[in-house]
């Protein structure tokens, strides 16, 4: 089937969330950084022109951004979520089939409109900045790695307006050729350079590439990538993206941490939160691995990781946090800094599909209802329940310095007008 | 003030099934409930489009005649498009705003509602953006 596919993708979404809420912030220099205000992850077109690449580390250009007033905000992931769940539901008006990709990007199915694609897409874009206040652009293709192209250059060309066409399009050809084929969906740098040598170094030069031989060089990814810039799709729409196998939940301390009690705290809190994201998706686990590491910038370093299984697949939080804090045991070492920790847990089922075990200790159903109990405390949020080995204090937490308000999700923290 | 009908607020979140749902013969539909009436939902009366609906917080008396006070919370909806006479929050030299908006051929000007303030003609070149349009005020007694 010939499916006309959509890639509707939020312009510098961090920032653009700020600016919603923030006017003043409009025309102006603003960067977002990572968490613990380590580097920049979202930034302004002025920032942009300005040459300051995507990931620097902020105290790498702390003069520029003194220099050039860069308003600097820390990553308020809260805000940045319900945005993304803003954003999504009005995209949901103008098609059923919907794959959301990222937390800023969505692919639409567009088969079957009989509006112009090119005006279909300036609706899409003109109706998401009225109803969210955010700007997104629309790149609309055969195949999903073409429509990444074309979003690409609808926010670069100022000739597009934030909309590019590139349906049995006349201008796909030009439109690859100024690509550079790093920039291609699932092309790294690693493959790329590999490419550069073989003198291919544009979208379109890929496109023309012997099946043959990217067969030999990348196998039948690459040949996919090859042939979705031929406008033959090999990646359909994932509207039902296959359950998650696995989950993680890892900070970055706020500073360093030694003790273990310390990190024990830490490791709590997101056994703890892990337990809670398990029980949202319905879900349960049998595998869990608690790891800790230093900077990779400090001389003494030390990564370690501890795995173990669950008798019985679990969302049981007391029971995580016993087995993540019996794991941190083993893999802690005395004196040294550790800069993070995580808690993943694998081997993931629905938890109305767990197996039984005869030796099974724990009441099953007794812990299911606290659980439900505490969830719905915690769902309330005026003073959540805790479990007391997350600590109260939290010294450890992460550093947010520069935090805007949760504008929308915090009865105290609401946009502010006269 | 007269009240003419008043009608019973849902009161049950966490309401188990209704009860004549359990003396039903399995597979055979219960005769109540095609008289099962809807519950009032705050939410879905005063939220039509929740995408684009926002709360704002009040600061401020410049709009005491239209009943919006101090403090109080605003329902905002940014898919409406602004019609003379609206509340609306407008963006004015960056900064949000609460006022009456009156179109009027090409002239949009921003009133407020308290003698004390001036109303303030958006011109031309001002930066100047409607943000959302006030559907509702919550205000505490």
């Amino acid at each position: 089937m010939n499916e006309v596919l959509a890639l509707v993708d939020c312009n510098n979404f961090y920032v653009s969330c700020e600016r919603v809420f923030n006017p003043t912030l409009e025309n102006k220099p603003v960067v977002v950084l990572s968490n613990n205000d380590g580097c920049i992850v979202s930034r302004s077109n002025e920032v942009k022109a300005m040459g300051i690449p995507m990931g620097k580390a902020a105290f790498e250009i702390r003069d520029v951004i003194q220099k050039h007033h860069i308003e600097t905000y820390s990553s308020n992931y809260t805000l940045y979520a319900d945005m993304s769940k803003r954003v999504m539901q009005s995209l949901f008006q103008f098609t059923p089939d919907i794959e959301i990709y990222s937390i800023d990007e969505a692919f639409l199915d567009l088969s079957g409109i009989h509006t112009p694609y090119h005006e279909y897409g300036q609706i899409i874009r003109n109706t998401v900045r009225k109803w969210t206040g955010i700007p997104v652009s629309v790149g609309i293709a055969r195949t999903k790695t073409l429509t990444k192209i074309a979003n690409k250059l609808a926010k670069t060309s100022p000739k597009a307006n934030g909309v590019l066409d590139l349906v049995d399009s006349p201008y796909i050809e030009e439109a690859l050729r100024r690509i550079a084929v790093v920039d291609v969906w699932g092309v790294g740098y690693r493959i790329a350079r590999t490419l550069n040598k073989a003198g291919i170094f544009t979208a379109l030069d890929l496109s023309g590439a012997d099946i043959g031989w990217v067969k030999k060089k990348f196998g039948v990814e690459g040949v996919r990538t090859v042939y979705e810039l031929r406008g033959i799709s090999c990646y359909p729409l994932e509207q039902n993206p296959p359950s998650k196998k696995s989950l993680a939940v890892s900070r970055m301390f706020g500073r360093p941490v030694e003790t273990i009690e310390e990190l024990s705290e830490a490791v709590a809190a997101y056994a703890s939160r892990a337990g809670e994201k398990l029980r949202e998706g319905k879900l349960s686990s049998g595998l869990l691995t608690v790891f800790i590491t230093t900077s990779r910038f400090v001389e003494k370093q030390y990564f370690n990781s501890y795995t173990t299984e669950f008798p019985v697949q679990t969302n049981d939080s007391m029971e995580i946090i016993r087995e993540a804090l019996c794991a941190l045991k083993k893999i802690y070492r005395k004196g040294y800094e550790y800069k993070k920790a995580g808690v993943l847990l694998n081997n993931l089922v629905l938890e109305n599909k767990v197996q039984g075990n005869l030796f099974d200790s724990v009441d099953r159903d007794r812990s299911k209802r606290l659980m439900n109990a505490i969830d719905a405390i915690n769902c309330r949020g005026i003073c959540p329940v805790r479990w007391a080995a997350e600590g109260i204090e939290k010294p450890w937490h992460t550093r947010f310095k520069h935090l805007s308000p949760k504008y929308t999700t915090q009865w105290d923290q609401l946009p502010r007008v006269s | 003030m007269k009240i003419e009908t008043i009608y019973k607020p849902d009161l049950s979140t966490l309401r188990e099934l209704p009860y004549f749902e359990a003396k039903v013969p399995a597979g055979f539909p219960s005769p109540a409930a095609d008289y099962e009436e809807n519950q009032l939902d705050l939410n879905t009366h005063l939220i039509k489009n929740p995408a684009a609906t926002f709360f704002v917080r009040v600061s401020g008396d410049s709009m005491i005649g239209a009943g919006i006070h101090d403090g109080d919370l605003l329902i905002v909806d940014r898919a409406i498009d602004p019609k003379d006479k609206n509340v609306v929050i407008a963006v004015i030299d960056g900064e949000l705003t609460v006022k009456r908006i009156r179109i009027r051929r090409q002239k949009i000007t921003l009133e407020a509602e308290n003698i004390n303030y001036a109303s303030k003609e958006v011109r031309e070149e001002a930066d100047f953006q409607v943000w959302g349009v006030v559907t509702n005020v919550i205000h505490s007694l």
